[in-house]
């Protein structure tokens, strides 16, 4: 944390509201997320509760699983919600524009373009907490190598058709979520956190009713007195009156409302399962229908605040003017989605457990590369940001006091203009080190003079977006009276050394991971829960 | 009698003082050993756990009560697999011990598992010690103590530990076993849970080593029994309730245990500098214990939140103060001599401190920087 956001942080405390962290929006937000506040039941592994869904705010669907322990009820319910998250993705798939990519000729081993589709859009997933993130993740892991009747007739306990569809792409926005700036799969918490600074820590910033009470506290109240509340505050009934964001619920609730609601539907099912004949079963089945409809009604109560509080925090986020670069990051979402579109496809089987090492290394490389775009992009967009660069003296802004005009030696020169700048950060230069500036979104760079008067002034020889004349064009070069930033690190990210294919993966790193075998559905038991 | 053995039994007498009168001592469980390694420096916490005081009803006689709790799902899945795990004399949980830890030792059969039952802490501990004891004099021999009680001196008081199981093996080493109900999905499992796991299994195995060296020093000239630096994590497997096991180093966790416990104040020294009379009864008014709990320093960070009964307290006290702690560890350590917030803030306005320091010529560049930069964005 820089120092800039833990003033931020403190002027927070003392104005009793969160202050800006950024002055643009640094994610992407389609018009159409769909959102998800998932719930599930302590102690298993991936047993959903519940959860609502939608991409309408004032109609979202409520699912509920009555029993958790229940595999048949389990599959009910992922396959509702794969009746949701599969025609919305779906939706994304089909309206296409042609783009062009650069792939290794096989034959000439030359980089050639080729013409390829890519999705005008992408759909997006949006969950209120990052342990809503790994929720899908497990649920992805869970369903993706589940077998259904049709693929497998002999299998125990086939999963409904679509369910292991949803686990791959579930596994998919999972995986995308870890790429640095990526907008596939966002968490609440992060996008608020990332864009406002309360006055309490980060872990608290955890909470989204307490963050939102930071950001947005209601009329009269300061955040910190909003966020007490949110964190502490219970009902005559001992419940929270803002319920955790989930995936997790508050324990009280768990042992007061919901273990009574799930022994009564227990209780009816057993009933109804011992019925004589045709008129008893009716009613039971009536006590069947109330004890689940309480269930429903208790999840409801448990994420219709979270649904809502996430919308407003898409409300308040919308405000802010999106930021220059954000759409360019959005892009490689799209590139993202569409291989994984076309990998579906191809019918190619489902992601691995583990990756092999090529893909592995590529995935680290892929994230690392990211979030220094990221880092970078999010400093270009936002002075705020760049403040903090600034500060840390990776940055340095002011103004142009001099321009002189000399040339590079050689059969053509070409002009390297000297550009004196006036400033007041203290940035860390070097001999010769480069520094860059943005010139109409390319970045421009100089190497680092000299500098006068105790670094008060700083010579720069300007190197390349001149134009091939002997005279530089006209704007490319400040003039003297310019304002001008330049940063130390570099503005665009190369790629870094080539890794082989999977087929050439060196005997150090196991070697070539050989033909992809299909990977077996996790063994199933009598006892099982998932 | 000697000096030290006096002054424990006053320090004893004291302590359950402080308790107050009939409430029995609270051993030191999971969540007050967290407590222990996330925040080692509360002299608050560290006298609580060492008067064996109910963190839980303080907090709530306080006023504040604590947001942990368990649900009664998780509790009850944790408690089926642990019986799982353990079923049938421990036959499943002992051959893991065998596979993963001694596959050279003969497979267990026939592994006796004695009864640990015996009344209050004390009882208990000594009953788990004639056990050990028996079972590392039977070598070829493999032994199970289900739930056995451990006393581990912590700043100059025996807090008393359960750990899941312990194995001797037949070579006569012991084993540590952790059973935890987060799952091992595809041969890894959560690593915030994963190093909860290792430092708790750190404390058992220090308890270990001291009982150990207490029967090494014994003038039948046996040779102290050695507890092994690698204990077994035993976790349901992927979306199954089977078990899976895996074997974990806990040296550096042991080795951190250690020193934090060694560096840790004496608590009699704290207990020395309480006021006469005070008591964290939660039967006393909540004036008293107020006042009482406030006697002592507490050192709050977030992190308590996670770990200690009474954060909620300390942190509402921290906040009144405005301790910049508050906001976390990694912003105390960014502000120099700089305290609290108003302090900070008047220093970063210009309004006092001494532009010399660096912490506070950095403060002033910041928010210099800062509201340059929002005024840019608002232009």
């Amino acid at each position: 944390m820089s120092l800039i956001s833990t003033l931020a942080r403190l002027e927070a405390v003392s104005t009793g509201r969160a202050q800006p962290a950024v002055t643009v929006r640094h994610r992407h937000l389609g018009d159409r997320p769909l959102v998800l506040v998932p719930l599930i039941t302590a102690g298993e592994a991936g047993a959903p509760l519940g959860a609502l869904v939608g991409t309408d705010r004032d109609a979202p669907r409520l699912l509920a699983v009555p029993q958790p322990r229940d595999r048949d009820l389990r599959f009910a319910f992922l396959a509702e919600l794969a009746g949701i998250v599969l025609p919305y993705v779906d939706a994304y798939a089909g309206t296409v524009e042609a783009a062009e990519r650069t792939e290794t000729d096989p034959e000439t081993g030359k980089r050639v373009k080729v013409e390829v589709e890519l999705c005008s859009d992408a759909p997006q997933l949006i969950v209120p907490s990052r342990p809503g993130i790994d929720l899908l993740r497990l649920l992805g892991r869970s369903t993706r190598f589940r077998r259904t009747a049709e693929q497998d007739p002999e299998a125990p306990y086939p999963a409904p058709p679509r369910v292991p569809l949803l686990g791959r792409w579930l596994t998919h926005f999972g995986e995308r979520a870890r790429v640095p700036g990526s907008s596939l799969l966002l968490a609440m918490t992060d996008l608020l956190g990332r864009h406002w600074v309360t006055g309490q820590s980060t872990l608290e910033d955890q909470h989204l009713g307490a963050l939102l009470a930071w950001i947005d506290p209601p009329e009269g109240v300061t955040g910190a007195e909003a966020a007490l509340r949110a964190e502490l505050e219970r009902d005559d009934r001992g419940q929270l009156t803002c319920p955790p964001a989930g995936p997790a619920t508050d324990p009280a609730f768990d042992n007061k409302l919901l273990a009574p609601a799930i022994e009564r539907y227990d209780r009816a099912r057993t009933a109804l399962a011992a019925a004589q004949d045709g008129l008893e079963a009716d009613d039971r089945l009536g006590a069947l229908a109330a004890a689940e409809r309480e269930i429903r009604d208790l999840v409801l109560s448990r994420t219709r605040p979270t649904w809502d509080a996430v919308w407003r925090g898409l409300d308040l986020l919308r405000e802010l003017p999106e930021g220059a670069r954000v759409e360019e990051r959005w892009t490689r979402d799209r590139w993202s989605f569409t291989g994984h579109r076309d990998r579906v496809l191809a019918g190619e089987p489902p992601q691995p457990r583990r990756d092999d090492a090529v893909t592995a290394a590529n995935k680290l490389a892929t994230r690392e590369r990211e979030q220094a775009r990221l880092e970078a992009q999010e400093a270009l967009d936002d002075p705020l940001v760049m403040a903090g660069r600034r500060l840390s003296g990776e940055a340095f802004a002011g103004e142009v006091t001099d321009v002189v005009m000399t040339y590079s030696d050689g059969k053509r020169p070409s002009p390297r203009p000297l550009v004196t700048v006036r400033t007041d950060d203290r940035p860390q230069l070097g001999e010769r080190t480069k520094v860059y500036r943005s010139l109409g979104g390319k970045p421009q760079s100089a190497d680092f003079v000299a500098d006068e008067e105790d670094g008060a002034y700083v010579v720069l020889r300007i190197l390349d977006k001149m134009g091939r004349g002997k005279e530089p064009e006209p704007g490319s070069v400040p003039e003297k009276g310019d304002r001008v930033c330049f940063t130390l690190f570099e503005h665009e990210q190369r790629g870094g050394a080539k890794l082989p294919d999977p087929e050439e993966t060196p005997w150090t790193h196991g070697g070539p991971p050989g033909e992809p075998a299909l990977e077996a559905a996790d063994p199933v038991t009598e006892e099982d829960v998932l | 009698m000697p000096p030290p053995r006096t002054r424990g039994t006053a320090l004893r007498q004291q302590l359950a003082e402080l308790r107050g009168p009939d409430v029995p001592a609270k051993a030191l469980d999971a969540r007050a050993l967290a407590a222990l390694a996330a925040n080692p420096g509360c002299a608050r916490r560290a006298i609580l756990d060492g008067a064996g005081v109910d963190k839980t009803a303080l907090a709530s006689a306080l006023g504040a009560p604590a947001a942990f709790g368990q649900s009664q799902f998780a509790l009850t899945r944790g408690n089926a697999f642990e019986a799982k795990v353990k079923a049938d004399g421990g036959a499943e949980l002992l051959r893991l011990v065998h596979e993963k830890l001694d596959r050279s030792a003969e497979p267990p059969a026939d592994a006796r598992v004695p009864d640990l039952t015996a009344t209050g802490p004390r009882g208990r501990t000594a009953r788990t010690e004639l056990e050990l004891r028996e079972a590392t004099a039977r070598p070829g021999e493999w032994t199970l103590l289900d739930h056995p009680m451990l006393a581990l001196d912590v700043a100059g008081s025996p807090a008393f530990l359960e750990p899941d199981a312990v194995v001797v093996h037949p070579d006569g080493g012991w084993t540590v076993v952790e059973i935890k109900s987060f799952p091992l999905l595809d041969g890894s499992a959560d690593p915030a849970k994963v190093g909860a796991a290792a430092r708790q299994a750190a404390v058992y195995v220090l308890a270990l080593e001291e009982f150990a060296a207490r029967l090494g020093a014994e003038p039948d000239g046996a040779p102290a029994p050695y507890v092994r630096h690698r204990v077994l994590l035993v976790c349901p497997r992927d979306f199954s309730n089977l078990p899976a096991a895996s074997a974990m180093d806990i040296r550096k966790q042991r080795a951190v245990t250690a020193r934090q416990l060694a560096r840790l104040t004496r608590i009699e020294d704290i207990a020395a500098a309480l006021p006469e009379g005070i008591c964290f009864s939660p039967e006393r008014p909540a004036e008293e214990l107020t006042a009482a709990v406030e006697s002592v320093p507490a050192a709050y960070a977030p992190e308590c939140l996670s770990a200690c009964e009474l954060a909620f307290h300390c942190r509402a006290r921290s906040r009144q103060e405005g301790a910049v702690t508050t906001l976390g560890r990694p912003v105390r350590a960014e502000l120099g001599g700089l305290t609290t917030v108003e302090e900070v803030l008047a220093a970063a306005r210009g309004e006092a401190g001494d532009p010399g320091d660096p912490a506070v010529a950095a403060l002033r560049r910041a928010a210099a920087l800062r509201s340059e930069a929002l005024e840019a964005a608002c232009r």
